[in-house]
Formats: structure tokens, sequence, C-alpha cells
């Protein structure tokens, strides 16, 4: 269980980052600890006390193995992030072109 | 060891390094620590069996700290003030953050506990994986075969956000134009 | 072409290691169904090996060097594969992305019917996919004005 709480822990870190920070690009790294922190969440799930990986292997008779399904899934949402931050930052240097800073407070001029 | 006193440490550790990345200065020195929440990560994918994750996250890392350094390590633009709220606000943030923290301990409680999943649909998988699908990795036949359609989507969201960074990188002014064809 | 990139001994163990990374990046997906590993994680090995090519030796001689144009066109033609043999599956196995090929033995490189072709056809996707986005990154010059 304290597992859980130090994870959920670390995606309010992430929150953390978001809410208070200035810099764009902070925000950015803060939105990226709060995908870790949730890909970690969901394995935590997944594993069985003494279970090997769900992967078979020749001539080899195995017990346990751990819960493939979560896996699967963050494999895919893995990728996604890579995506989602890829095009985090192309928006940010567009901003950075636009007005010059990174600082979103001196971000304000939406339109135009 | 067991896995538990493991991952407690690297948990921690992961902690701190984000809280560093974030207090830090530089912005090259932040990227770089964030470094150590996903290499923590991928270590602790190892720990919990799961070493197609480790690959990938590994890869992953790489890949976003090369992304981020090409972007933003040259910018001298550095006149960082402590938060954008002011200093009563910040300490109401901060507080309620931890107490978000304890309020949701008992949900976690209630959760099934550490190293003893519910394993429904898993245990299918795992007994019929291997000879309906003809796949020795588990975890391959669940992406490819049992969920393609969540492959499916996954691939056209990946599509989709590269389709958009494209497309906002694309878009230049006349300006840059003139001064890249001077260049050629 | 000298002013870009890095110096001479990156580049050199960049001549001589980029090969063997996408060995690597291809021997990971194709063995997806065998291994850990699969179609992300051998694209994205893929896409860095380039990525590679345009740290060290800059992007005048990486555009020499490689048709990012052709990379895109891998990467739609790939997506537009993986929807075909979904209908396929369709058509022969009775489901939308069915795995409708014999699966073969177990353990052997060519088996679980379709699983590798979808590993080989989402591997080239993600990497080039990637792979053009950190392109378009590295050719877009900002924060450089001022400077000039």
């Amino acid at each position: 269980m304290t597992v859980y709480v130090l994870c959920f822990a670390l995606f309010l870190v992430g929150v953390y980052g978001v809410l208070t920070k200035r810099d764009l690009i902070k925000i950015i790294l803060s939105t990226g600890i709060m995908g870790y922190s949730a890909n970690l969440f969901l394995i935590l799930f997944a594993y069985k006390k003494g279970a090997i990986y769900p992967i078979l292997s020749k001539g080899e008779e195995i017990k346990a193995m751990v819960d493939p399904l979560p896996q699967a899934l963050v494999l895919t949402s893995i990728v996604i992030e890579l995506g989602i931050t890829a095009m985090l930052v192309a928006l940010a240097i567009k901003l950075y072109e636009k007005y010059k800073t990174f600082d979103i407070t001196k971000i304000r001029r939406l339109s135009g | 060891m067991p896995v538990e006193t493991w991952l407690l440490f690297i948990l921690s550790y992961m902690i701190v390094g984000s809280i560093v990345a974030l207090e830090l200065k530089n912005i090259l020195a932040s990227i770089v620590s964030i470094g150590i929440v996903g290499l923590g990560v991928s270590i602790s994918f190892l720990f919990l069996q799961a070493p197609d994750l480790a690959i990938v996250q590994f890869l992953f890392e790489i890949f976003a700290l090369i992304i981020l350094v090409r972007a933003f390590a040259k910018r001298e633009y550095h006149e960082e003030k402590a938060a954008r709220v002011s200093g009563v606000m910040y300490f109401i943030t901060v507080i309620v953050l931890v107490a978000v923290l304890v309020v949701s301990i008992p949900v976690f409680r209630a959760l099934p506990p550490f190293g003893d999943p519910i394993m429904w649909v898993a245990n299918y998988y795992l007994k019929n994986g291997a000879a309906e699908t003809g796949s020795a990795n588990l975890v391959t036949s669940v992406i490819l075969d049992y969920r393609a359609y969540d492959t499916l989507g996954e691939v056209t969201v990946l599509f989709t956000a590269i389709l958009g960074a494209l497309t906002i990188l694309k878009v230049r002014s006349k300006k840059e134009e003139r001064e890249e064809d001077e260049d050629e | 072409m000298n002013k870009e990139g890095m110096t001479l001994i990156v580049r050199t163990v960049t001549r001589i290691s980029v090969w063997l990374i996408i060995l690597y990046g291809i021997y990971i997906a194709l063995h997806g169904h065998l291994t850990p590993g699969g179609g992300f994680a051998g694209g994205v090995i893929i896409s860095l090996a380039f990525l590679n090519v345009t740290l060290a030796y800059g992007r005048k001689f990486t555009s020499r060097w490689l048709d990012i144009g052709l990379l895109g066109d891998i990467e739609a033609s790939s997506a537009s594969l993986i929807l075909a043999l979904g209908i396929m599956g369709m058509a022969f196995g009775g489901g939308f992305l069915a795995n409708f090929l014999s699966h073969g033995k177990l353990f052997h490189l060519v088996s679980a019917g379709t699983i590798p072709i979808y590993n080989i056809l989402i591997g080239a996707k993600v990497g080039m996919a990637l792979f053009v986005v950190v392109w378009t990154l590295a050719i877009t010059r900002i924060g450089e004005e001022e400077e000039q």
C-alpha cells in the first residue's frame, strides 16, 4: 500500500509543477511526470508476488506469470505520451517565436 | 531484498528527483534531472517483471531528452521567478496537495494489496494465449490479437499528434523563408 | 559541411555504429512475438539511429543521405497497410483485425499469423513518424534571430 501512496505523491508533484511554475518548459516536464506516475501505477496493480514476466520460453515450465493486460495498455500509452511531448514542444516553440518568452504570465494576448 | 523495498527506494528517489528538476534554475539541468524519473520508472518496470515496457520506457527517455534539449537548450531567456502565484496562494496550493494525499490514503487501503492482483481476464489470456495466437510473448498477443483495436486507436492518436506537431512547425513567417533561401 | 555536426571521433563512431543500431531495431521488431520488444521499440530504435546521424553529421548531410519525403511516404503507407490488413481479417478471419493466417509452431520465427506483420508495419510507422517530427524540429530554427 505504501508503494501506491508514493506513486500518487509523484503524481501530485506533477500537479504542483503545473499549478505553480511560470515556465512553459517546466510545465511540459510536469505533465511528463504525471504521465510516468500514471503508467507506473497501472503496472503496480499488475504485479503478482513470485511471478515472472509473461513471455513463454522453450522447455521451461512456468507456474505463475504477472498480468499481461495492463502491460499491453501501458505500452501504447507510453508511445502516445511521446507524440504528445513532441506536439507540446512544437507548440512551445511557436509560442516563443510569437512572444519571445516562455513565461506564461506574459503570454496574455490570445488573438492576433 | 523483496521487490517492495526496492520499489519504495526507487519511488522516493524519483520524488526527490522530480522536485529537484522542477526547482532548478538552469533549464538544461532541469531537463537532465527529469531523466531520474524516467529511468527510475524504467528500472521499476524491470522489478515489476515488464521487460517490454522497460525497453520502450528507456527509449522514450532518450527520445524525449533529445527533443527537449534540441528545442530548448540554446535559449538564453532565463529571468525565472519563484512561482507564478503569490506567496500565500503558493502555500495554499502546497497545503491542498498534501491534504489530497492524506485524504486519499483510505482509497489505497481499499485497493487490492500490492502483489496480489485481481486476474479475472488475465488468467484466460495466460492459459489460452499461446495456443490461440501462436505468440510466445503474451503481451504482444494481447496488443496485436486480443486487443488490436486498442493498438489501432493508439496508432491513430500518434498519427494525429505527429500531424499536429508538423502542421504547427511548418507554418513559417515570410522573413524566415527568405533567410532560408539566402542560406541555400 | 564541416561546420555542422560534431567532432571527428563522434562521426567515426556513428559511421560504424549506425548500421548496428538499425540492425538491432529490425531484430527487435521482427522478434516481437518471441522476445521482449515489438514494433514500438524497434521503430523507436531505428528512428534513434537516423537521429544519431542527424546529430553527428548535421542536417545538410542527412538530407542528402536520407530522402525525408520517402520516409513520410513509408509512414503513411504502413498506416494504410495496417488498415488494409485489418479489413482482410474481416474478409478471411471473421472480424476486423482478426488473426487469419496459420499460427504455425510456437517459438518459430515465422509463426503467430499476422502478429509479425503488424509488428513490422507498426515499427515502420512509429519510427518514421517520430523521426520526421524531430527532423522538422531540427530544421526549424528558432531563437537564432536575435543572434543575427
